[in-house]
């Protein structure tokens, strides 16, 4: 309670700009501190870098990969905004784009349609999928009491479960049964990419109008500032007549429908079928996104795109380098320290800055 | 410990919150600090302990000047908070608060911490399980848990930030009479207040803020319409109160059992007219908030039926309740009615209950200008209630109630507030009353019970005593029910 009444009044230095400033910070002092590591481990950091960079925007099928990874960080990522913003830490968001994926899979192998009304159905399917999946660590934590984070990892773990079953059981090729994955769908359910990449205008779209929807549901409807009412106090909310229960389900459903979203075009896009690791670790890797960005759609876009650029530049590292790809991950989580870190310091700059 | 404070200043924003204090008190004298809500005086003492920092002026120590960066210097130093709002833990037990800030070593020594709590315990008749949930407890419980924790620290110099408003009229009898003690042991006592009363009991010498500003420094003896003056610039009046004709039942409770862990009061039978203020009375913690709770749908009563304007309530969600014009104003203003984080605007905007769907942020803003001026509450739309002094978060909660509602149930309604705002808060549920709401109310203030009740409920170790007729009651009575006799 101390730290909440204590809490300063931040001034109007909060504006989009002092933001970005805050969050370049701790970027570039995660560089300086993973390039004394690279130094440490007697790699030569300027190489490292390049063919990080190289590995990310080298060419235009990299600059594709890169975009395919940001596609559904960013939706994953929306997902979060809502959950974040009513204090809820949806981890089981991994399981939700399985469940999107698998929900999409059952619409491809099921519907024998034209192409354009079977991908819409399966974005829709992917959406009803991860949704109930995310409505089940919700319900969980309302009727149930378990803590989201605990019912969101055993969920993941279920959801893994759900696809390895499917993929070697019901789903499998026909004559083997492989862990690499089912039998491609049928063509009319492969989205549509741009030539030599497997990402496509669709889900880039779509992508940006998610972003933009939920930007402004957040702002500009009783709904957006109930939830963050929630997520601030929920006895207080539920004192000032707020449904609690009911907003809680409802903003795990909304994410799950972003993270199947996610997970639907994974599988149509990206892998025209299901396979086991269909999530990509993208819903974790979402979280880091959203709290990298302190919560604000706006600086989404271009936080997912780093770490897009990272993930995927960091693969050709050990090819060339003999570095680990896992340098990649270190820089990622180092930048989300710090940039935690910084916030704190931020908090304490702006109360002596008042005073 | 010999203190003294030189022209103190701080800003908060365009707010001058202290301007220019400087007091001087000498070791084992009881200094009052009074003032109207919003005077500066909690500023003053949370600068005083370390949890603030000064824009410019000096504090001396014995004559020695100290800066605490923060409250675990101040506290080793020897001086030690009572907050307005407790600032413990709730989801830990009470033992384990009373540890926060022992210098153990890396070992706790909970055994030891447990025989002192016992002694505190004794000394004062607190009556704390040291394996309670803090949450479970009432605001006046969590003060008396604080105000052990703070002695066992070894506090020298110890501020207390209305204190009284908390506890029972017999708790209170105690606390200022370990306070006296206190002080003939050679501490230095600063009491925050704005009863005037208490400062008149207990206070050798009262420093008067108003507006962050010191309007002068009085010495016993003192009358209270000098303190007054100085308080408010002007003397107050009461008014004669109006006489209602009572409506129709609004409540009706029918061998109500409230229960917690804790406690169990059976067999509550009551009936409130449209139109009737009824007095909860009894030492804090006797059963009033889970009762309160009950009518309002917060809590479910163990057995028993509520009936509200005809309609059986058992076991109906909240929202009906609130549908049916019932309101609960609560105690922790921040923990269970006001949202921190958030601004007046955005209180109000919930509160509407509307069903709109997009925000229109300028009407909003707009709406909310027009209340905080309607409420006197000192801030502005964008103000995080957070920010507000106390007396100013009470009024954005009055703030926050529907236009028109049948029965308003409120715990101490006017804890922490000067008299100004407490004739006012009250000025606004008679008013509500007289448009046919009927008020049921819990209050440690014997003088409230007694000055606004039609009829008084007093709850004692478990039980409920038969309501009396206000005006057929004598003090005397009352305080025999509160403290057991007779139920
Ligand atoms: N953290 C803060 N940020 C901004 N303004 C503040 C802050 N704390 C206090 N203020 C402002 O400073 C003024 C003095 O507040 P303070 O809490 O000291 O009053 P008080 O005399 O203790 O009143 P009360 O009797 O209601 O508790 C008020 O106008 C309040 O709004
Ligand atoms: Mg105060």
């Amino acid at each position: 309670m101390s730290e909440i009444t204590q809490k300063p009044v931040f001034s109007k230095k909060t504006g989009f700009s002092a933001d970005l400033l805050w969050t370049m910070g701790p970027i570039i002092l995660a560089l300086l501190l993973t390039t004394l590591a690279l130094v440490a481990i007697g790699a030569d950091p300027l190489k490292a870098y390049t063919t990080l960079w190289n590995g990310a925007f080298g060419s235009p099928e990299k600059l594709g990969s890169v975009i395919d990874a940001w596609v559904p960080l960013v939706f994953c990522s929306v997902g979060l905004l809502v959950t974040f913003t009513a204090g809820l830490w949806n981890i089981g968001i991994e399981g939700q784009i399985v469940m999107g994926a698998i929900g999409a899979a059952w619409v491809a192998r099921t519907f024998d349609l034209p192409a354009e009304i079977l991908i819409a159905l399966m974005f829709i399917g992917g959406a009803l999928g991860g949704a109930a999946w995310a409505l089940l660590a919700g319900a969980l934590k309302v009727y149930g009491r378990v803590h989201e984070i605990f019912g969101g990892l055993g969920l993941n773990f279920v959801a893994m479960g759900v696809t390895l079953y499917l993929i070697i059981g019901p789903w499998k090729r026909a004559g083997i049964a492989s862990t690499s994955g089912t039998e491609p769908f049928r063509p009319a359910a492969w989205l549509l990419n741009f030539p030599g990449l497997t990402v496509g205008p669709v889900e880039i779209i779509l992508a940006i109008i998610s972003l933009a929807l939920i930007y402004f549901a957040l702002r500009g409807t009783l709904w957006g500032l109930q939830l963050k009412a929630i997520g601030k106090n929920a006895r207080s909310a539920f004192w000032l007549g707020i449904p609690t229960s009911r907003h809680m389900l409802g903003a795990f459903a909304v994410c799950g429908v972003f993270a199947g979203l996610a997970g639907a075009e994974q599988a149509s896009g990206v892998w025209a079928r299901l396979i086991p690791a269909i999530s990509g670790g993208y819903g974790y890797l979402a979280i880091l996104v959203v709290l990298l960005s302190g919560f604000r759609a706006p600086l989404v876009p271009f936080v997912a795109f780093f770490f897009a650029a990272v993930s995927k530049g960091s693969i050709s590292l050990p090819l060339d380098l003999q570095v680990d790809s896992a340098l990649g991950g270190v820089l990622q989580g180092v930048v989300v320290l710090l940039f935690v870190l910084s916030q704190g310091v931020r908090a304490k700059w702006t109360q002596t800055l008042s005073s | 410990m010999r203190l003294e404070l030189k022209h103190i200043h701080k800003h908060f924003g365009a707010v001058h919150a202290n301007d220019d204090i400087s007091i001087a008190v000498e070791s084992g004298t009881i200094h009052g600090l009074l003032g109207e809500n919003g005077a500066g005086k909690s500023t003053l003492m949370k600068i005083l302990s370390g949890f603030i920092h000064r824009d410019a002026g000096e504090i001396l120590l014995d004559g020695r000047a100290v800066a605490f960066k923060n409250p675990a210097e101040a506290i080793r130093a020897g001086v030690g908070m009572l907050h307005q709002d407790p600032l413990d833990f709730p989801p830990l037990t009470v033992l384990d608060n009373f540890l926060f800030g022992r210098e153990d070593g890396f070992m706790q020594n909970r055994a030891g911490a447990l025989a002192d709590l016992q002694r505190f315990s004794r000394q004062f008749g607190f009556d704390l399980d040291p394996d309670a949930l803090v949450s479970s407890l009432t605001v006046g419980e969590r003060q008396q848990l604080e105000i052990m924790r703070l002695l066992s620290l070894g506090a020298k110099i110890l501020i207390f930030d209305e204190p009284t408003t908390g506890i029972s009229l017999p708790q209170k009898i105690k606390l200022f009479e370990t306070l006296r003690l206190l002080a003939k042991q050679g501490m230095t006592i600063i009491f925050v207040t704005h009863k005037l009363q208490d400062a008149e009991d207990l206070c050798g010498k009262v420093t008067v803020l108003r507006l962050g500003k010191m309007t002068g420094q009085v010495t016993h003896p003192f009358t209270a319409d000098q303190l007054v003056r100085l308080m408010f610039g002007q003397s107050l009046e009461t008014r004669a109160r109006a006489s209602v004709a009572l409506g129709e039942p609004i409540l009706e409770l029918r061998d109500i059992c409230v229960a917690d862990y804790r406690l169990r009061v059976p067999e509550i039978n009551l009936q409130v007219r449209a139109g009737q203020v009824i007095g909860l009375a009894g030492i804090e913690g006797s059963g009033q908030r889970l009762l309160l709770r009950a009518c309002a749908g917060l809590d479910q009563p163990v057995a028993g039926d509520i009936w509200i304007s005809g309609a059986r309530m058992n076991r109906q969600p909240y929202r009906d309740f609130l549908e049916r014009g019932v309101a609960y104003l609560p105690a922790g203003r921040l923990e269970e009615g006001l949202v921190p984080g958030l601004n007046l605007t955005e209180h109000f905007i919930l509160a509407r209950r509307s069903r709109e769907f997009f925000i229109d942020w300028r009407a909003a803003q707009d709406a909310a200008q027009s209340r905080i001026g309607e409420y006197s509450i000192r801030g502005v739309p964008a103000s995080r209630v957070e920010a507000l002094s106390g007396g100013n978060q009470q009024r954005a909660l009055l703030a926050l109630l529907q236009p028109n509602l049948n029965l308003i149930l409120l715990e101490h309604p006017t804890r922490g507030l000067d008299i100004e705002s407490t004739m006012w808060v009250w000025s606004q549920l008679l008013a509500r009353r007289q448009r046919g709401a009927a008020i049921v109310f819990a209050s440690a203030d014997l003088d409230e019970i007694f000055e606004y009740s039609d009829r008084i409920l007093v709850f004692s170790g478990g039980r409920v005593a038969r309501a009396l007729n206000a005006q057929e009651t004598s003090v005397q009575q009352l305080g025999e029910l509160i403290g057991g006799k007779g139920l």
